[in-house]
């Protein structure tokens, strides 16, 4: 190795180029500004556009930190009655679809769901509940449906950190609040940063959610243009906001992260040793727990059961088994990839921090903001544009013509799910390798291992636990997609997402909760696989 | 643990090369139809033109405007022959974007009748919606009702339930609404509905389940939806008041189709359609959905029919696309969301 990191800054470059491109092709859309659109918006919506986007971000943002944070906090460090169960089942909201927990929760607390219904029955006519078509409606839902980013990073961080960084704070006068505050948190900040800002660029890009509480945001917008206006330029021109939203957020993030870096530094053993709470503060410790995991698990879940009824009965096997094996076979390689990926981009940060790598790795996880259809069509355009050229070509040489290769190919798809979702497994992947302290590399670097060697001996046993972490999400993540996989899947290939789309689509969801309730059931079995391998050592 | 990360990617990889030539196999003569189409994997009248002529149907769904992306994207190499989508709007869209190819079929022209078609030959009608006004049968008398224009009346204040102007249904009423009164005028009648403070809800369903719940009075929606529900609970309390009978009719829309401008199995993809507007299939669809034929000859559903006759407002549903930009435009400047 003369050069360490040249070999992995060239591949990360590589890498981060190939995956920009359907931001680029969104981004490019900016070269013929549809200024009748933009003047018409501004004069109309814009305004407003923009402000319940912020503060459904920020919202959302607040939420899963409070969340998503105080429980993985509240599990890692304490024991009260059934925090072992808690500690592994409150992901399993992540396996739920947002738009299937907002039509859940509309479905119920609406005015013509059961809980308003009985109040109005008990209380008279008049008796309403808050309106939840509101900000706060969004935000409550988002923070329910997006805080298990927020928790299993934290989790994670809080985790690994030793439990001697704790004692020696405790050891030192503090008391085991302020050793948080001082100690395990600012260690944690990394890792609390990037579930927060995964869980506001979701909020971002969501468009599910926020058309059925008819709450408008730029997203919102995007497809008001594009659908109902039939500009799909214009629209792609104002999806180029929202990148740049996601750009303010990651200078943010920046910001937040801070100069300083933490790095463990002691092998980790034991972890924190719990304290046991006792009385009223263990239950009400448990009825946190139980509350959130109630609301954005038992309920909705309970909700799809009583609308499939004796639906589930008339399914047909081999169809389900189809479904089924399409959607764990695309969120299989797209896992895959995108991990992979994203240790490349993340490994060549951490021997080369130079600004462009740096730079590649952000424009390489830009799709996360961009809502799903608008970075379908981004990578639609090039690989169309590709595919027509390799056709040519392999037509000119068969002598007969070739039909499109690419284009409507699993390999498309997967494609635009790693475009879309590379930020998942990128921060994650970068904030575990962040924890590990450089010393590590340097001994290794001086018993002769090169750059590669070092990863897979040193580094990657170590970071077990955040691989995993990337793994379970995009995994999940992609399994639950559904505007890409509607629009870039090779014809027959359906999956679970389709299927509750197509029921859905005619909002019959007596229909959809079947294969609805198979998302969720799909997406238990990773996320308990991963509970398991992450094991209670080190995770 | 040390070597697996790298080799399981390769593994995938290979796997992934191999998959499009699976799923992309296609049988000689199969006609591939893009649907946007709710249920477009369960059309009855697909498979009786399977048993009928033997030729093989194969679909993909989608939305109408990422359908089109997609078309556009593949171009003159596209698999699909035919193109069939909710909305007038939309077909319009696609015929204007070259997606369409005209076809000049008289059985065609004598199955639909000329509103209910591209004036250009490029796309017909294959199943009518009506979209009107719902009414709770306990508070509202139909002697009450006259127009879509009238829900503005100030009566209506706090009664009213609509879908978000978003949505393409309304579009399309909006925009045949401006064909045939002009910009201004429609821009004062959204005005009016939106001074009536109407709950604005994204679902036809659950606006008609607002209405027979007492959390409004009257609403606009399509009729399908309304038979969906009597035909679960045929107690369900709310009516169709067929607007604007004694003016212009009231507004239809349609789902329809046309053969895609590159389509390989051309003869084929004609065939279908005109199988579809034939009365036996047109029945079908109008039994699968509680929608209306296209065909007038094809008799309806019995949930339907209950409901009584009523006058469509003739003006040709292409409007419904050269207007929609207009119409969100209109319902922008009114505040209607």
């Amino acid at each position: 190795m003369r050069r360490p990191g040249a070999v992995w800054t060239a591949a990360a470059l590589a890498v981060a180029s190939v995956l920009a491109v359907p931001s680029a092709v969104v981004l490019a859309s900016l070269a013929r500004p549809a200024r009748e659109v933009w003047v018409h918006l501004w004069r109309t919506q814009l305004l407003e556009v923009l402000g319940n986007t912020l503060a459904l971000v920020a919202g959302v943002g607040a939420g899963t930190l409070l969340v998503g944070g105080g429980l993985a906090w509240l599990v890692v460090t304490y024991r009260f009655p059934g925090a072992r169960v808690f500690e592994w089942a409150l992901i399993l909201p992540l396996a739920v679809p947002a738009y299937v927990i907002g039509f859940a929760f509309l479905g119920l607390f609406d005015f013509t769901g059961p809980v308003q219904t009985a109040l109005r029955a008990a209380l008279g006519a008049g008796a309403r509940l808050p309106e939840l078509r509101s900000w706060g409606g969004v935000v409550l839902v988002m923070t329910l449906v997006f805080y298990p980013y927020v928790y299993l990073l934290a989790r994670t961080a809080f985790r690994e950190q030793g439990a001697a960084t704790l004692e020696t704070a405790r050891s030192l006068g503090r008391s085991r609040l302020a050793a948080f505050r001082e100690v395990t948190l600012p260690m944690a900040r990394p890792s609390l940063v990037a579930g927060v800002s995964l869980a506001m660029m979701e909020a971002l890009a969501d468009v599910g959610t926020v058309a059925t509480f008819g709450y408008r945001t730029l997203t919102e917008s995007v497809y008001r243009v594009w659908y109902g206006m039939f500009d799909r330029a214009a629209a792609a021109q104002l999806a180029s906001l929202l990148l740049l939203f996601a750009l303010g957020m990651l200078a943010l993030e920046r910001g937040l992260r801070g100069r300083a870096r933490f790095v463990q530094s002691q092998r980790r053993g034991s972890g924190i040793a719990p304290v046991r709470l006792r009385g009223g503060r263990a239950w009400a410790a448990s009825a946190a727990c139980a509350a959130v995991l109630g609301l954005a698990f038992a309920l909705p879940v309970a909700q799809l059961l009583a609308w499939a009824g004796g639906a589930l009965g008339g399914w047909q096997a081999p169809r389900f088994a189809a479904l089924v094996g399409h959607t764990l076979l695309l969120a299989g390689l797209a896992a895959t990839l995108a991990a992979l990926l994203a240790l490349v981009l993340a490994y060549a940060g951490r021997l080369h921090p130079s600004p462009g790598v740096r730079l590649a790795a952000r424009s390489a996880s830009m799709g996360y903001a961009l809502p799903g259809a608008v970075i379908a069509v981004g990578v639609l355009v090039p690989l169309a544009w590709l595919d027509h050229g390799l056709a040519g070509a392999l037509g000119w040489l068969a002598g007969h013509p070739v039909p499109l290769l690419l284009t409507g190919s699993a390999a498309g798809l997967v494609f635009a799910y790693v475009a879309r979702f590379l930020s998942v497994s990128f921060q994650t992947v970068e904030a575990s390798l962040g924890k590990i302290p450089p010393s590590l590399d340097d001994a290794a670097r001086s018993l002769g291992v090169g750059a590669g060697g070092t990863l897979a001996r040193v580094h990657l046993p170590l970071m077990r636990g955040g691989l995993l972490t990337a793994l379970l999400l995009v995994f999940v993540e992609t399994m639950k997609e559904l505007p890409a996989t509607l629009l870039l899947r090779p014809m027959g290939l359906d999956t679970l997402a389709i299927e509750v789309w197509e029921r859905t689509s005619e909002a019959m969801w007596a229909d959809a909760a079947a294969p609805a309730l198979a998302i969720v059931a799909a997406g238990l079995a990773p996320v308990v696989i991963a509970i398991r391998l992450s094991g209670r050592r080190v995770s | 643990m040390r070597a697996t990360p790298f080799r399981s990617p390769l593994l995938a990889l290979a796997l992934l090369a191999a998959l499009p030539a699976a799923a992309g196999a296609q049988a000689p003569g199969e006609i591939v139809v893009y649907s946007a189409r709710s249920h477009y994997n369960q059309e009855p009248a697909f498979e009786a033109f399977t048993r009928k002529t033997g030729i093989a149907i194969r679909t993909l769904g989608g939305n109408a405007p990422e359908l089109f992306e997609r078309l556009k994207a593949e171009g003159d190499r596209t698999p699909a022959d035919v193109l069939i989508t909710v909305d007038a709007g939309n077909l319009w869209n696609a015929a204007r974007a070259g997606l369409l190819a005209r076809v000049d079929s008289p059985e065609l022209a004598q199955s639909i009748p000329a509103h209910l078609r591209d004036p250009e030959h490029r796309w017909v009608g294959l199943t009518t919606r009506a979209r009107t006004i719902m009414y709770h049968t306990k508070k509202v008398s139909p002697a009450e009702l006259s127009t879509y224009e009238a829900l503005g009346d100030p009566k209506w204040k706090g009664r009213l339930c609509l879908r978000t102007s978003s949505h393409v249904y309304n579009q399309s009423l909006i925009a045949t609404m401006i064909k045939r009164y002009g910009e201004p005028r429609v821009e004062d009648v959204l005005r009016a509905w939106i001074a009536n403070k109407p709950v604005l809800i994204n679902s036809d369903t659950k606006i008609l389940e607002a209405i027979a719940a007492g959390q409004c009075d009257v609403g606009l929606a399509n009729t399908y939806y309304l038979g969906r529900l009597v035909a679960k609970d045929p107690a369900f309390p709310v009516l169709p008041f067929w607007a604007n009978q004694q003016t212009t009719g009231t507004h239809v829309n349609i789902s329809g189709g046309g053969v895609t401008a590159h389509a390989r199995h051309r003869a084929g993809a004609i065939k279908l359609l005109e199988f579809l507007t034939s009365p036996e299939a047109q029945q079908m669809f109008a039994d699968a959905n509680f929608e209306f034929p296209a065909n007038p000859q094809a008799g309806l559903n019995p949930v339907v029919a209950r409901w009584g006759k009523f006058r469509q407002d003739d003006v040709n549903v292409a409007a419904a696309g050269e207007f929609q930009a207009a119409a969100t435009r209109v319902a922008d400047r009114a505040g209607y969301k």
